[in-house]
């Protein structure tokens, strides 16, 4: 039994079920954006989810941590998806604390992972330099210098960069700008000198920010792990934020679906509910098929991920290929089926397909993947 | 969980002991044995693993004992499913008696038509076919015109049936029949008869594939015993129903088997595109070929948790048509991007010029078709979901 919730992951469930709808409704979410709130997201919400073990999720217990793994951090991200949560949970909890779990040194550990579980520090994973994911294109360069390193380049669409206590760097220590080898992480305070941030306001009123480092002088208790290895870390925490991610997605998709059902059974032309309409039912039945093959690929995704399966990589790909094709294909769907309303601001559905396309870009769409997947099958 | 184990270890042994080697390679689709009175056993071990599997009521694991089944629990029937696939092992009998009518005979037939009919199930030694569609009763399956009427001690059976799977082959049919004209569904009652009483009569169809794989089924005065009707007179629509899920879940899985003969896209397309690596260098196809594959792969995978959640007892009702549907539409999809792949090589309809795999590619994806017509089209599958899964009104 690996691909049904288990008990105490259905008690996970009911909690987060329970959690989002009343405390980050969608309308929460156009609140932040209306009133353009300078941090982009609740502090105070944070730190309640933090209160029930969600910023620690995939924290060691030794620091704090609820350690429910992937599978649990699945769960609760599938129901912040719903609700189009603006939290941190993607930025530390999924990719940042596990990337300071993989390459920190014991008292880097300890130093930062009970303040992120406890939902006092806030991550920011400074990866992309190009417009598409693309993990080890990494042409910002870490020149060594006495004591320490020297940080010169550019980041962009960072997740959290702004409101983050922490950022995690991804630097080049050796190599050509597209190696895998050569690549370092490095952890840096907001004020450090050199490093600027300006958040960059996206179509789904989430966090992003880019980065200039312009001579930034870290000291060596600055790099996290060693120099020119942290490749294959960066790259299984990625496959955790891809199928973390794709949980999240099916969230968002599950519940553009059902939102944009009911209106199928609602709404009434020509004497009847639209939903009676079979050109209509065969699109809701397609949808229901997508949605019911991603599942299956994010909980396999996820459950490797925790038994660090031999093909957790690949079926990350899956899962996040298959999340993208299906919220591209549920959004599109979502907005026509709702007609003229589903054009306007005031109807909700608007938000799900403005994220749905933050999401697909973010760690790779289904494009990056199928390529990837077809790489590793060596084809 | 030990006694699982310990089934487990068992299995495996007698499988070990008893497969012959032979029968634990790739099937060809002629080498398929389906039973019945004059069966057809092309390879000469299948006849040997027929008789052992049966022997041990392994054909029908989970049916009881008592009718030729092996009574074994759902866990266990897993586990020897498992080990099956894990050594390879041929299935040693295609049935529609095993797969179809086998299900509601358990649950409608009275004890003498169980005890009558499901034992030489199990054992292959009658070969069935089904009797649902008629030329004015497709999609609108409960629109069927074949009249039984009642003459005291028999029916006497008149009308005509199409799409009659291997009907040429049968022994025996079930079918559905009107007792009643006055209403719809109603008025359908579900028979068995032998089809070598008198007036009943098969003509084969040839595909476009050039196969001949259903009949049309003609039925003139047959007269047929009253202790036949399966269930109660005018009640065979609820069976009709339930059997077709069960078909329905067989089409989805003998669409992957139809498309197990010919091999996976990534094969066929190194061997026609692929570079000394192996590697496929037209990123479009590349990308086709991934896009295929990983679909593939959520649909196994969703399969497996179907199989999972319904052990767990938190089924979900709509899971045979989706099947029916996926299944068969990516099996489509997997011939169409074959002949992409391949290009001319696939479109041969005969030797010289083409190798025998590449001739089974043209007839594989023009069989394939039928995949979501029989058993419920496409459509009707997407149907049932927005109807019984999505609660769309009618």
């Amino acid at each position: 039994m690996s691909l049904v919730l288990r008990e105490e992951e259905r008690l996970l469930k009911h909690a987060a079920q329970a959690f989002f709808p009343a405390r980050a409704p969608v309308k929460a979410l156009r609140v932040l954006r209306d009133t353009h709130d300078g941090s982009g997201f609740d502090r105070a919400l944070w730190r309640d989810m933090a209160e029930l073990g969600w910023a620690g999720i995939l924290v060691p217990e030794a620091h704090g941590g609820s350690a429910f793994g992937y599978r649990g951090m699945g769960v609760v991200l599938e129901e912040a998806g719903r609700s189009l949560c603006a939290s941190p949970l993607v930025g530390t909890a999924l990719l940042g604390a596990p990337l300071i779990a993989e390459l920190g040194s014991a008292s880097q550990q300890a130093a930062i992972l009970p303040a992120v579980a406890a939902g006092d520090c806030v991550l920011a994973v400074a990866l992309e330099e190009t417009p598409r994911h693309a993990p080890h294109q990494i042409a910002t360069a870490a020149e060594r210098v006495a004591g320490g390193y020297r940080l010169r380049g550019h980041k962009t669409f960072v997740l959290d960069a702004h409101v983050a206590d922490r950022l995690l760097v991804v630097a080049r220590t050796h190599g050509a700008t597209d190696a895998a080898d050569g690549l370092a992480v490095f952890l840096l305070a907001p004020a450090t000198p050199g490093l600027a941030i300006t958040r960059t306001p996206m179509v789904d009123s989430r966090n992003a920010a880019e980065l200039v480092l312009d001579d930034v002088k870290l000291s060596d208790e600055a790099l996290l792990g060693t120099a020119n290895a942290a490749w294959p870390a960066l790259e299984r925490c990625l496959d955790g934020a891809r199928a973390g991610l794709a949980a999240e997605m099916l969230g968002t998709g599950l519940e553009a679906f059902e939102r944009t059902l009911a209106y199928l059974k609602l709404r009434q032309q020509f004497g009847v509910p639209i939903g009676s309409f079979q050109a209509l039912k065969h699109r809701a039945a397609l949808m229901y098929c997508e949605l019911e093959l991603t599942r299956s690929c994010v909980i396999a995704a996820l459950h490797a991920l925790d038994e660090a399966g031999t093909d957790s990589a690949e079926l990350a790909s899956l899962a996040k290929a298959k999340a993208c094709d299906m919220l591209e294909l549920v959004t599109n769907e979502a907005v026509q089926l709702h007609g003229g309303i589903g054009m306007t601001d005031l109807e909700e559905i608007g938000f799900f397909l403005k994220r749905a396309r933050v999401q697909q870009m973010t760690f790779g769409d289904a494009e990056f993947h199928r390529a990837r997947y077809a790489r590793r099958r060596g084809w | 969980m030990s006694t699982l184990d310990d089934f487990r270890s068992d299995t495996r042994a007698w499988l070990e002991a008893n497969c012959p080697p032979s029968m634990r390679t790739p099937m060809p689709e002629d080498e398929r044995v389906w039973g019945g009175r004059q069966p057809s056993f092309k390879h000469p071990d299948s006849r040997l693993w027929l008789e052992r599997m049966a022997a041990r009521g392994w054909t029908v694991p989970s049916w009881p004992r008592e009718f030729g089944g092996g009574g074994l629990d759902a866990d266990q029937t897993q586990i020897l499913n498992g080990e099956m696939a894990r050594l390879r092992c041929r299935s040693p009998l295609f049935s529609f008696g095993i797969s179809m009518l086998g299900p509601v005979l358990l649950k409608y037939g009275t004890p003498a038509q169980k005890a009558r009919h499901l034992p030489p199930i199990a054992r292959g030694e009658i070969r069935w076919c089904q009797g649902y569609s008629e030329p004015g009763a497709g999609s609108d399956l409960a629109a069927l015109a074949t009249r039984a009427e009642d003459r005291g001690d028999h029916f006497l059976v008149n009308g005509q049936k199409i799409w009659t799977s291997y009907a040429h082959y049968a022994d025996w049919i079930f079918c559905l029949v009107r007792t009643d004209t006055s209403v719809k569904q109603g008025g359908i009652s579900f028979l068995l008869f032998d089809m070598t009483s008198g007036g009943v009569e098969t003509r084969p169809i040839t595909l476009i594939s050039g196969a001949s794989v259903f009949c049309e089924t003609f039925f003139t005065d047959v007269r047929v015993p009253k202790e036949n009707l399966v269930g109660r007179l005018n009640g065979g629509w609820e069976i009709a129903k339930e059997l077709l899920q069960h078909e329905r879940g067989m089409i989805a899985q003998i669409g992957r088997a139809i498309g197990g003969v010919v091999p996976d896209v990534d094969v066929i397309a190194r061997q026609y595109l692929g570079d000394a690596q192996g590697r496929i260098a037209d990123p479009i196809l590349r990308d086709a070929v991934a896009r295929h594959l990983m679909n593939d792969r959520a649909f196994a995978l969703t399969v497996r948790r179907a199989g999972e959640e319904s052990a767990a007892g938190v089924a979900n009702g709509g899971v045979s048509s989706m099947f029916k549907y996926y299944g068969t539409e990516q099996n489509k999809r997997k011939f169409e991007l074959i002949l992409k792949l391949a290009g001319t090589r696939a479109l041969g309809w005969e030797a010289p010029g083409f190798s025998a795999d590449e001739l089974t590619l043209c007839r594989s994806w023009l069989r394939s078709k039928g995949n979501s017509i029989e058993g419920g089209t496409s459509e009707i599958q997407l149907n049932v979901i927005a109807k019984r899964v999505l609660g769309l009104p009618d």
